[in-house]
């Protein structure tokens, strides 16, 4: 029917501060069904929604973070952080989730989503794109 | 005259610890909590802010966010809710950094 867009959500914000990355990722999830070719980007503290092992009983607020794991079974597989974000914050591509999907065109194999991109790098993905959505 | 500071603010999204810092006067005690517990990461380009203070974290805060204590700079105390309410007790007064 309708053209496939490329739709990029771009996540700027730390996890808990706010309530913009549990939007962000409530907008992903209904976006998803819509069939469209869907990315992320975690640019500046935005990376920090992604870092692994966060507990959340002690400040009585709900732990989304298990739900990026999800974003793969909702063939949102192209997840971008940016490297320099990572290394200005003191953390590795090792502190993150390691999130996965499979490739159903080759036999489910199972396959990383996070791509780690220069600033550069991140700059071009931007462009591309054909829909931002910020977060 | 002691007094608390806290930051509750991403070093890294606003200038809340830069400010605060130049504030700090010797026998207060600086406290993070919320976003603003990134700033005592080490290897993160805001540690170095920290240098020389009597610095608090508050844990609740850190687990929440994925951050273990091993990922810490040197010598920052890691509190409770607790610990928190003694250290405004303990100074004469709290100044937010908001």
């Amino acid at each position: 029917m309708s053209e496939v867009k490329k739709f990029m959500y771009v996540n700027r914000r730390a996890p808990y501060g706010t309530i913009y990355a549990w939007e962000s990722l409530e907008v992903v999830l209904i976006g998803a069904a819509f069939e469209q070719d869907v990315s992320l980007a975690f640019i500046d503290d935005g990376v920090y929604q992604l870092v692994k092992g966060q507990s959340t009983a002690g400040i009585g607020m709900k732990n989304f973070s298990p739900t990026y794991a999800a974003l793969g079974d909702y063939e949102v597989n192209k997840i971008f952080v940016e490297k320099e974000s990572l290394e200005e914050r003191g953390l590795t591509l090792d502190d993150l989730q390691h999130l996965t999907w499979e490739d159903e065109d080759e036999d489910w194999a199972e396959k990383d989503s996070i791509r780690l991109v220069s600033r550069a790098e991140m700059a071009d993905i931007l462009a591309e794109q054909d829909v931002l959505f910020n977060f | 005259m002691s007094m608390l500071h806290l930051v509750n603010k991403s070093p890294y999204e606003r200038n809340s610890l830069s400010t605060c810092v130049g504030y700090v006067k010797a026998g207060d005690t600086l406290l993070l909590i919320e976003d603003g517990v990134y700033a005592a990461v080490k290897g993160g380009a805001a540690a170095a802010k920290l240098g020389g203070l009597d610095v608090s974290v508050l844990g609740p805060d850190l687990a929440a966010r994925g951050i273990g204590e091993d990922k810490l700079i040197d010598g920052v105390k890691v509190v409770d809710y607790a610990a928190f309410v003694d250290l405004v007790e303990a100074k004469d007064k709290v100044q937010s950094w908001l």
